[in-house]
Formats: structure tokens, C-alpha cells, sequence
């Protein structure tokens, strides 16, 4: 059915399409899901809505009350969109080297923005947005990083699609942020089938490291630790900007246009179908590539562009 | 036969202000003891005082999370090139 009472509606059930003419070992098949053709443009617009019909059910958020929570774009205009549907007001902390169509978007939608520091990274947004909600008890920060309703909403959603779409998936490649998809997606397919491997992606951060002042400062994600998520990973690795970007542009090969993060799960997917012997490996796009025009990352030379996806915060 | 370990920036001021070092060992757990031998400020940030990984120390082997590669024990051969990273968040 393609009609529905309400946009939020449309949320989830995203096509999951097989691009194995992008995998590098023939009897390897690659599929990826287009999250990015949710409403407001990403995957996290089914935590988004998760964690506030949640508050919702369990009373903590009431009527008109605002909303806060930091985000290097995506929650945020998740949020933002769910918040103007509902009627609550929405701030979102957002670290200022994000690209413009991320704040214009949030803009679209009505939502108040406090910057924080480029080179604090999303690490920073977040101690802000903690401050923030300590300075003010009368908000309700999401807090998307410890919210047990993303990683439920993958769960519940996203991990049911995929294996309802796919059950002879053997491999699961996702981007780690919060790590609500991957500890989501991966219990639920474990649960199924024990023998599906999760396999994470590690996107550089870029200054967002090197703005650290030590390694105290660093962050690992409660959705991640509180769910075990060292025990359901298979494999994690790294991904470094100017694979990603390769990788996009291949996407764009075969008429998937994609964000960065996308390029660099699709990466880790295509390595993980490289190395195995045969097999079915599902990735996840996690937005489209609409919000990274003005980051010019279709063209040009792949280092310079590499490059300047350092300066930029872009999952 | 010394594997390439790769610093991040806040690092880099405890081993010496190079973005690469050297080190020698057969096992991760090795290279580490061998990192500390050399440049003994690095050691709080390697290793906590029972002698695991530091909770917000990402260690890659050639790209892959030593996590799931066996952790300290992890094997490491001469060609290899070992990438520390801290702990941060998407999102």
C-alpha cells in the first residue's frame, strides 16, 4: 500500500536492492538497504521516532515539552521532522563543521541549533547537550548513544526487513555511530540465524580525533556496551575517507547516490565479500548523497577530496 | 623484524612527536611491551594497570579491530602495520 495517514507512517520498510556487480568475488552476492529514502533522509529517522514514542509511552515527554539532543545531522533532522509533526519545540547541538545542507535541513524543520566546537567532534556536541539538559530538567534530551529505543528500533524494524527481504544473508556490514543499527540489526539476526556473521565499520573521524585532549575524553556508546556488542561483532574495521569515497562513486555506478558513510560500510562490505569464500552480505546506506552536494564528492581528484572529507564531519 | 605503529595526534607528544613509530614483537601484547620499553609516557595509554587494552584505545591490525582478533594476543608479522585510534562517537 502506498498511502498513508501520516508521514511518520512512512518511516521503515526501506527497498533493499542487490548490487553484486559491485562485488569483488563472483560467488559473493552484495545487497545494500537505502535507508536514505526515509522521510527526513536517514536511517535515523526510525530511532528518532523510536525514542520519542517511547518518552511518549512511558510519560517522559509531555505535551509541548522540548526536545534536545546532539547530532552531526542525521537524529537531528530526524528529530526535527517527528518534533514539527507532533508539536514539540527541538533543540538539536550540532558541531559546526557539518556540512550546510545538514543545518539548512534542521532549519527547514523549524529546529532551534546551538553549535559546539568543530574540533570536539560529535564527542563535544554531546558533553554540550549534557550540560544543556543538566542546565535545564524541564527539557528531554533524547540522549540517542544510551536510548535503549534506537538500538530497539532496528530490532524491531530494520533486522526484521532485512530478514524478511533476504534470509539467506550470511554477512551483515553496518557503519558503527551510536551502534544502534548494528547491536539492533545484529541481535535480531543472530537470533535467527547464529551463524550470520555482524561485521562492523569504522568510520575515521577525522579532527574529530585529533581534537581530543586525551584518550580519557574518548567515547564508547552505551547502546554498544550495555547490549554486549564486543561479543556480537564479528569483525570490525576501519574505513579510511578515501575509500569511502571511492565507494560512493561506484554506488553512483549503479544509480545509487549515497552519502560518505554509505561508501564506507559498502567498503567494508566489499572487503568482507572479498574474503570470504561464498556468501549472501547485506550493507546499509545510511542516508542519501543529497545532504554532501555542496562537498563537491563526485568530482574531482579522490585524494584532494579525501582530504577535505577530514575537515568534515560526516557520520 | 619491526612492524609500523601509527600515532594519533594526542599521542604523538608521549613517542617522540612522529606520526609513525617502530616497535618489535610477535604478538600485539609484545609490540605494545616493546612500545612502553621505548617510550615509557605511552604506557597508561596502552595498557590499563591490570594489563588489558585501554577501554578508549582502538587498536587496527592493518585496518582490523584487534577486538575480534584475539586482543593482546593477536599475532603481528613484520609486514604488518599497526594503527591506534581513541575512542570516539558517530551519530
Amino acid at each position: 500500500m502506498a498511502r498513508y495517514d501520516n508521514v511518520l507512517d512512512t518511516i521503515g520498510n526501506t527497498p533493499l536492492v542487490d548490487i553484486s556487480e559491485l562485488s569483488p568475488n563472483p560467488r559473493a552476492r552484495l545487497l545494500i538497504k537505502l535507508e536514505g529514502l526515509n522521510p527526513a533522509g536517514s536511517v535515523k529517522d526510525r530511532a528518532a521516532k523510536a525514542m520519542i514514542e517511547e518518552a511518549e509511552k512511558n510519560g517522559s515527554l509531555q505535551p509541548g515539552q522540548r526536545i534536545l539532543e546532539s547530532s552531526s545531522g542525521n537524529t537531528a533532522a530526524g528529530l526535527a521532522m517527528i518534533a514539527r509533526v507532533k508539536g514539540y519545540p527541538f533543540t538539536a547541538v550540532v558541531p559546526e563543521n557539518v556540512s550546510m545542507e545538514r543545518t539548512k535541513l534542521l532549519r527547514a524543520f523549524g529546529a532551534e541549533m546551538i553549535s559546539s566546537p568543530a574540533a570536539e567532534g560529535s564527542n563535544g556536541a554531546m558533553r554540550r547537550a549534557q550540560d544543556l539538559a543538566e542546565q535545564h530538567p524541564e527539557w528531554w534530551f533524547s540522549f540517542q548513544y544510551g536510548n535503549p529505543a534506537n538500538p530497539k528500533a532496528h530490532y524491531e524494524g530494520t533486522g526484521p526487513e532485512i530478514w524478511r527481504d533476504c534470509p539467506e544473508i550470511t554477512h551483515f556490514v553496518a557503519g558503527l555511530g551510536t551502534t544502534g543499527t548494528i547491536i539492533g540489526v545484529g541481535t535480531f539476526l543472530k537470533e535467527r540465524n547464529p551463524s550470520v556473521s555482524i561485521w562492523g565499520v569504522q568510520p575515521p573521524a577525522g579532527e574529530a580525533v585529533e581534537g581530543l585532549k586525551n584518550l580519557d575524553a574518548g567515547f564508547i556508546p552505551p547502546v554498544f556496551t550495555d547490549n554486549d556488542g564486543y561479543s556480537l561483532l564479528d569483525r570490525s574495521r576501519v574505513v579510511g575517507p578515501r575509500d569511502s569515497i571511492e565507494w560512493v562513486r561506484r554506488l553512483a555506478e549503479v544509480g545509487i547516490f549515497a552519502g560518505i558513510s554509505s561508501g564506507a560500510a559498502l567498503a567494508g562490505a566489499a572487503r568482507c565479500a572479498s574474503e570470504i569464500d561464498e556468501g549472501t552480505v547485506v550493507t546499509l546506506s545510511p542516508d542519501g548523497g543529497w545532504k554532501y552536494l555542496s562537498t563537491d564528492v563526485w568530482e574531482g581528484d579522490l585524494d584532494d577530496v579525501a582530504e577535505r572529507a577530514r575537515h568534515e564531519l560526516y557520520f | 623484524m619491526p612492524v609500523e605503529v601509527r600515532m594519533p595526534n594526542i599521542l604523538r607528544p608521549l613517542a617522540g612527536g612522529e606520526p609513525a613509530v617502530t616497535a618489535e614483537g610477535a604478538t600485539l601484547r609484545e609490540v605494545f611491551e616493546d612500545l612502553v620499553r621505548r617510550y615509557p609516557a605511552l604506557g597508561p595509554s596502552l595498557l590499563t594497570t591490570d594489563g588489558d587494552m585501554h577501554r578508549h584505545l582502538n587498536v587496527f591490525l592493518n585496518d582490523d579491530d584487534v577486538r575480534y582478533l584475539g586482543r593482546l594476543d593477536a599475532k603481528v608479522g613484520d609486514t604488518d602495520t599497526v594503527t591506534l585510534m581513541p575512542a570516539v562517537a558517530g551519530g
